[in-house]
């Protein structure tokens, strides 16, 4: 008889084992906030078309301290995504090949963050322009 | 002026299928010099201490692939980590994660070699070619295509590394869809099509949620996860080419 008996190991709190995992869950979490944030704009336009009171009532709303408190946490939180799936995005894309040689990881990495760092800031000149 | 004799100690999961109902912790105080890895010392405890425990090895060089455990949790070559790097802490080792415990350190990997079998890891003539026709010619761009691909040893840290792994047996993994991917990458190869049956199935691609710590754990630096995500884009290029060309893509 055969005196094999392999042992698996439960999977349970696997995330909690390895600083990589608890990066990768904090990563998937913050997406909580990009759905969060994007579900108050939304909001914002179903007020607007039901007239200007309740736009105004929305705008009030924004106003509040827990509101303002919201929006840094979601600022937080969204930095947070957009710096951990920039790191991760060499991995998920063909090799780009720029005069003959690889572009190393970072550089993409860093692209991807200057991107979205110089769309963020167009983005934010442009409302406040518009604004005043 | 000799140097002075130091001691580490080294935990070891020990898991004996004849008499252990689960695995448990042993520690044994090795002496150690700083040329000395995580291997050699569990080879001085068989050697010195306990002749029962047991592992696998063979190169000592990282070449060989057999010699992979989770030391402090991490899943490595124990034949490329070092004893001075955790000292004077202890340091932890354990069979790697995510595949039955054998015995000791020694897991069961009958799983992976029948996934290697399904991926077909050989190339698959576009066509018949006869001895006369001369040998395969392909160009450095050819070759730059699938190379990195093509130097995974089947250590399967990168299976330890991968939680979609350890929570569904069935997911092929990164280093098969890696071995896949080199091949439906070569220029001489024409099983894509095959190939892209597995990609695309239940137990392809798309258990992948790009944890990404597969890649950063391979000593071969193969970047498993590379080759992973981009058959997610290869997957969907197949299902939507159905539909353009019937006797393209996958059925
Ligand atoms: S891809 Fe890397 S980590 Fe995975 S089995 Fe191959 S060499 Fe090992
Ligand atoms: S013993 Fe061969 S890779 Fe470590």
């Amino acid at each position: 008889m055969s005196k094999r008996r392999p042992y698996v190991r439960p999977m349970d709190g696997w995330w909690r084992k390895n600083p990589y995992f608890v990066e990768y869950m904090i990563h998937e979490g913050t997406a909580l906030f990009v759905a969060a944030y994007a579900a108050v704009l939304l909001f914002g336009l179903l007020r607007l078309a039901q007239g200007e009171a309740a736009w105004n009532g929305w705008l009030l709303a924004l106003k509040s301290p827990w509101s303002i408190g919201f929006h840094l946490l979601a600022l937080a939180a969204i930095g947070y995504h957009a710096y951990t799936w920039f790191k991760i995005m060499p991995r998920t894309m063909p090799p780009l090949v720029v005069g003959g040689k690889r572009l190393p990881a970072w550089a993409i990495t860093g692209g991807g963050l200057a991107a979205a760092g110089a769309a963020s800031l167009l983005l934010f000149v442009l409302v406040w322009g518009l604004a005043r | 002026m000799p140097e002075q004799q130091k001691t580490i100690e080294i935990e070891v999961l020990r898991y004996n299928p004849e008499t252990d109902q689960v695995p448990y912790a042993q520690v044994f105080a090795v002496p150690f010099t700083d040329d000395m890895s995580v291997l050699q010392g569990v080879q001085y405890i068989k050697d010195y201490l306990d002749g029962s425990l047991s592992f696998r090895w063979s190169c000592r060089m990282a070449i060989c692939g057999s010699c992979g455990m989770m030391i402090n949790g991490e899943p490595s070559l124990s034949c490329q980590t070092f004893l001075r790097d955790y000292y004077p802490e202890r340091v932890r080792v354990e069979a790697l994660a995510h595949f039955p415990i054998e015995r000791d350190l020694v897991i069961n990997m009958e799983g992976f070699i029948e996934k290697l079998e399904s991926i077909q890891p050989y190339i698959i003539p576009k066509e018949a070619r006869t001895l006369a026709q001369g040998e395969y010619l392909q160009t450095p761009a050819q070759l730059n295509a699938y190379e990195q691909f093509s130097s995974c040893i089947n250590c399967l840290l990168c299976y330890a590394a991968c939680p979609q792994f350890g929570l569904n047996k069935d997911f092929v993994g990164p280093a098969a869809l890696t071995l896949l991917h080199r091949y439906n990458m070569d220029s001489r190869d024409g099983g894509q099509a095959e190939r892209m049956q597995l990609v695309n199935a239940e137990e392809g691609v798309f258990n992948c949620t790009a944890v990404g710590y597969c890649s950063e754990v391979c000593p071969k630096h193969v970047d498993p996860a590379n080759a992973v995500n981009l058959n997610k884009t290869n997957s969907a290029m197949d299902y939507f080419l159905r539909f353009l060309a019937p006797k393209g893509g996958t059925k």
